[in-house]
């Protein structure tokens, strides 16, 4: 037998008695797993049942906000048939056996979603062997309800919590012959349930990774160069040591970067230069660093400047693109017809930061040749990976603990900060925790990439949208763009225009770039969005309408070029006009009358899985203030929305996130970061926050996920409001760059 | 020597006096709960109360608050039933939850002193407030259920089961 496909129980004794079952299922799924180099899903002890039935599940990812501590063991809870009130969630460890644990893409739903119901599935059928098997009875008789096995016929029930022992000695049965639930007894997905750590936050309970507290811990700051690249020349340690409660003080040198522009996720993090503090507290270390006077040697990129930055964009842009991206039909010759609207306009995107708001940190102790370290990384087997390479352990000799952390968005993909506490910890050979300052993690971020975009389109006299020209001005160097800055040819409307023309040109950058919040869509929907929205007006049509026609107007699709984005999953049209309409109807689009001033913006955007139209009502005020009265979310993630509760949390919160984008940029004067903490780069208030309301269209499709594509449409939903409000166009993020703030 | 009462606990601290009450609460004397969020009062992270009186730890002094009356997330009850814990618990408020002991301790102070707030009422004080994963709609709720808590002195039940 295929040992790949049979599924192996343990049993253990528990401290205080009795057995567990652990159910250790090996799954063939590879395919399913989430891409990026990760290996086959190998879990093991995803559930185990104690004596009194309590199950308690395992849950593999990181917690960030986005509900994954609830949201695996939910669908395991579900085919194993147990109430939810008799499940107990438990953290994982970081381990291959665990398989998948990276955090991003809202990946967790459609990578999870049949493993982690099979493993229900299949400790169920053991538990009904084990009583089928103990009555004399064939298991086809048995049925499950509530953690019980029940023959009907003969009116006997067993607890699971009773069975489990025997179940631990019963075959175990291959995929083939798993039976899983048919959705309509569903009792776990789709119902709420709140959050597995909910009663310890708000009990002020010590349980994220700013919290870990070890014996004998010392704590760190870490002054970094504040240009990409630079290092130390001379630092007045001996001021610094002299200072109360510091116990070390001293130069880290740093490791030049394998390339230029490498992928921050795998290739490593990078290990900046800077000047380690460690201190009896975290105050007395932050303390003396107010005395540290560093000589920096800054570099090739000390007089990095954005305001150079954007007219070399302007001057790139000017002249011939670098390459092609993907060509269809002659825009050029369209765009000379004479039948034809043409319409040209630049549009320019910041960069911007997480700023989380738990600021990086990681605790890390080195002790006897190994290393332990507690994190909130959202990636935490690469950041394994890379202390293990950058201090020449054997991986092996490397442990991690995953801490809930205080919102990620894409930023602790990154373990920049894992990297120097353990390098720090291994230096003064003691327990350190690494805090950073709100300064350090907003001028130390891997920033969602700026970009450039010179659009030049047409529409024919019908209002029918004949050609697309866009010429991407990005950061890079020859045909590599940045970490995550890069453009994805295929996105709409390519596909649907017959005559398209997408091109790109690069210019360098000395700053790490990473992936935020819905990378790439967050950016890009607002652009092609807007600059849609411009050509809906330009042909005189509805801006809704204007969009259904054009996903009537599919167009064969051709490969992308080399060093794109891949290509998106096929964005299925009908899907999207549904939520566009769905989206129009619950807003009461061309059917309300509003005041001057007043008006409703539509987009749309389909991104990891996810389909969302969303209409923002905006009134604008003669001074440019922009009050969002209201939004109105269509999302379509498939058949299931699985805990209600924490999706409508999690699409408000990405409406309010899409929102603070617009109010966002982070610059660079001399080759620094100028902005240093919220007062700079500021996040939506109370009182900014819309009402928003939210519908789900169930579809015969499978579940995706949701930490991110909720947020694409909003930031040109609002744009398109504010042009029919007032009637100018936000071309340029933030949109305080034209007057506009938040009322 | 600076002498304080922290949840209704005499302390004292003999360390560096311009130590700012945040890192003396978190690292002096383990209360985790009051969060470091930005370190110049702009995200209400770390909101506590002196005297009653919410106020940012992050930038308030050790040697400022000798003498006086503290309470953390950690004394606002011993058992998650103040009824602001109680109706964030009921509305599923959190998210990733770092900034909600922050939240909550504004809320408390904002309905000792408005019993029944208004929308524009909370909203104006809760502004100091940030959540970056955007949980205002939740809040506004939760404050709405726990003033009508408080007022009619029974307890709501979740709505949500929690796992526990």
């Amino acid at each position: 037998m295929n040992m790949n496909r049979r599924f192996f129980l343990r049993a253990s004794a528990v401290a205080g008695g009795g057995f567990m079952l652990a159910l250790c299922p090996k799954s063939e799924l590879d395919a399913q797993g989430f891409p990026g180099g990760e290996q086959a899903l190998l879990p093991k002890d995803f559930i185990s049942i104690a004596p009194d039935g309590t199950a308690t599940i395992v849950a593999k990812n990181q917690e960030l906000g986005q509900g994954a501590l609830n949201l695996l063991p939910m669908m395991i809870a579900e085919e194993l048939d147990v109430d939810w009130k008799a499940v107990r969630i438990v953290r994982s460890g970081v381990g291959p056996q665990y398989g998948g644990q990276i955090t991003g893409g809202s990946s967790a739903t459609p990578s999870n979603w049949e493993p982690m119901r099979r493993i229900g599935a299949a400790a169920r059928q053991m538990m009904i062997a084990a009583a089928a098997q103990t009555w004399g009875v064939p298991a086809e008789e048995c049925s499950t309800a509530s953690g019980v096995v029940h023959h009907p016929a003969s009116n006997r029930s067993l607890g699971y919590g009773e069975l489990a022992p025997k179940a631990a000695a019963m075959p175990v049965p291959a995929f083939a012959s798993l039976r899983m639930k048919d959705a309509k007894d569903y009792k776990i997905i789709g119902k709420s349930t709140a959050g597995a750590e909910t009663r310890e936050i708000l009990t002020g309970k010590p349980i994220f990774g700013i919290d870990v507290t070890l014996p004998g811990m010392l704590y760190a700051v870490f002054e970094k160069t504040p240009v990409l690249g630079g290092k130390v020349v001379s630092a007045n340690l001996d001021v610094v040591k002299a200072m109360k409660g510091v116990r070390h003080a001293f130069v880290v040198e740093g490791i030049p970067m394998a390339s230029n522009y490498p992928n921050y996720l795998f290739d490593g993090p990078g290990f900046e230069a800077g000047v380690a503090i460690v201190a009896d507290s975290w105050w007395a270390a932050q303390s003396a660093r107010r005395k540290l006077e560093v000589k920096w040697d800054s570099g090739k990129w000390a007089t990095q400047d954005s305001d150079a930055n954007a007219r070399k964009a302007d001057e790139l842009a000017q002249k011939p693109a670098g390459r092609g991206l993907r060509k269809e039909g002659d825009a050029e010759a369209a765009f000379r017809r004479d039948d034809v609207k043409v319409l040209e306009a630049r549009y320019e995107f910041p960069f911007i930061a997480h700023a989380t708001m738990e600021p990086q940190n990681c605790t890390a102790h080195y002790k006897d040749g190994k290393m332990e370290i507690w994190s909130t990384s959202q990636f935490p087997a690469p950041g394994r990976t890379a202390v293990a390479r950058l201090l020449g352990m054997a991986e092996a000799d490397v442990s991690l603990h995953m801490v809930r952390a205080g919102g990620g968005f894409g930023r602790r993909a990154y373990n920049d900060s894992m990297l120097e506490a353990a390098w720090i910890s291994k230096t003064v050979g003691a327990p350190v925790k690494l805090v950073w300052s709100r300064e350090d993690d907003m001028r130390h971020d891997y920033y969602r990439c700026g970009g450039f975009q010179f659009f030049k389109a047409a529409v024919d006299r019908s209002g029918k949208l004949v050609a697309w020209k866009d010429h991407f001005v990005a950061y890079g160097e020859g045909n590599a763009f940045v970490h995550d800055g890069g453009f994805n040819a295929g996105e709409f409307p390519a596909g649907y225009v017959e005559n398209l023309l997408v091109e790109a040109s690069t210019m360098p950058l000395g700053l790490k770039t990473g992936a935020l919040r819905a990378p790439g869509s967050n950016s890009i929907a607002w652009v092609m969005q807007s600059f849609i929205d411009e050509m809906a007006h330009a042909a005189g049509k509805d801006p809704m309408e204007f969009r259904l026609d054009l996903l009537k107007n599919g167009v064969p699709a051709a490969p992308a070029a080399a060093g794109s984005r891949p290509q998106p999953r096929g964005l299925n049209p009908a899907r999207m006009a549904a939520v566009i309409q769905l989206a129009a109807e619950k807003s009461g689009w061309g059917k309300r009358k509003l005041p001057a001033g007043t008006a409703l913006g539509i987009a749309f955007h389909f991104s990891h899985g996810g389909y969302f139209a969303e209409v923002a009502e905006v009134a604008v005020s003669a001074n440019k203030k922009v009050k969002v009265n209201k939004v109105w979310v269509a999302g379509d993630i498939g058949s299931h929305v699985i805990n209600p509760s924490s999706a409508e949390n999690q699409v408000q919160g990405a409406v309010i996130d899409g929102l603070s984008e617009m109010m966002q940029e982070i610059t660079l004067k001399e080759g620094r970061v100028v902005q240093s903490n919220y007062h700079e780069h500021p996040a939506l208030r109370m009182p900014q926050a819309p009402a928003i309301e939210i519908h789900f269209l169930k579809t015969n499709n499978p579940p995706t996920g949701l930490g991110e594509p909720a947020l694409p449409p909003i930031l040109p939903a609002v744009a398109n409001a504010v042009f029919s409000a007032v009637g100018e166009r936000i071309r340029t993020l933030p949109m305080s760059k034209q007057g506009f703030s938040f009322a | 020597m600076i002498k304080l009462t922290i949840n209704g606990k005499s302390q004292q601290f003999d360390g560096d006096p311009e130590m700012p009450l945040l890192w003396l609460l978190r690292d002096e004397l383990n209360l985790k709960g009051t969060k470091f969020g930005c370190g110049m009062g702009l995200c209400g992270a770390c909101t506590i109360h002196i005297n009653g009186e919410p106020a940012r730890s992050c930038v308030t002094k050790a040697s400022d608050v000798a003498g006086k009356s503290i309470t953390t997330i950690e004394g606002i009850s011993t058992d998650g039933s103040h009824p602001v814990q109680v109706a964030w618990a009921a509305v599923d408020v959190p998210q990733c939850g770092y900034c909600q002991a922050g939240q909550m301790m504004t809320a408390c102070a904002l309905l000792k002193q408005t019993p029944k707030p208004t929308d524009a009422q909370i909203d104006s004080a809760m502004a100091g407030n940030l959540c970056r994963c955007g949980t205002y709609i939740r809040i506004r709720a939760a404050i709405h259920q726990a003033a009508e808590m408080s007022n009619t002195r029974t307890v709501a039940r979740p709505n949500a089961e929690v796992a526990r």
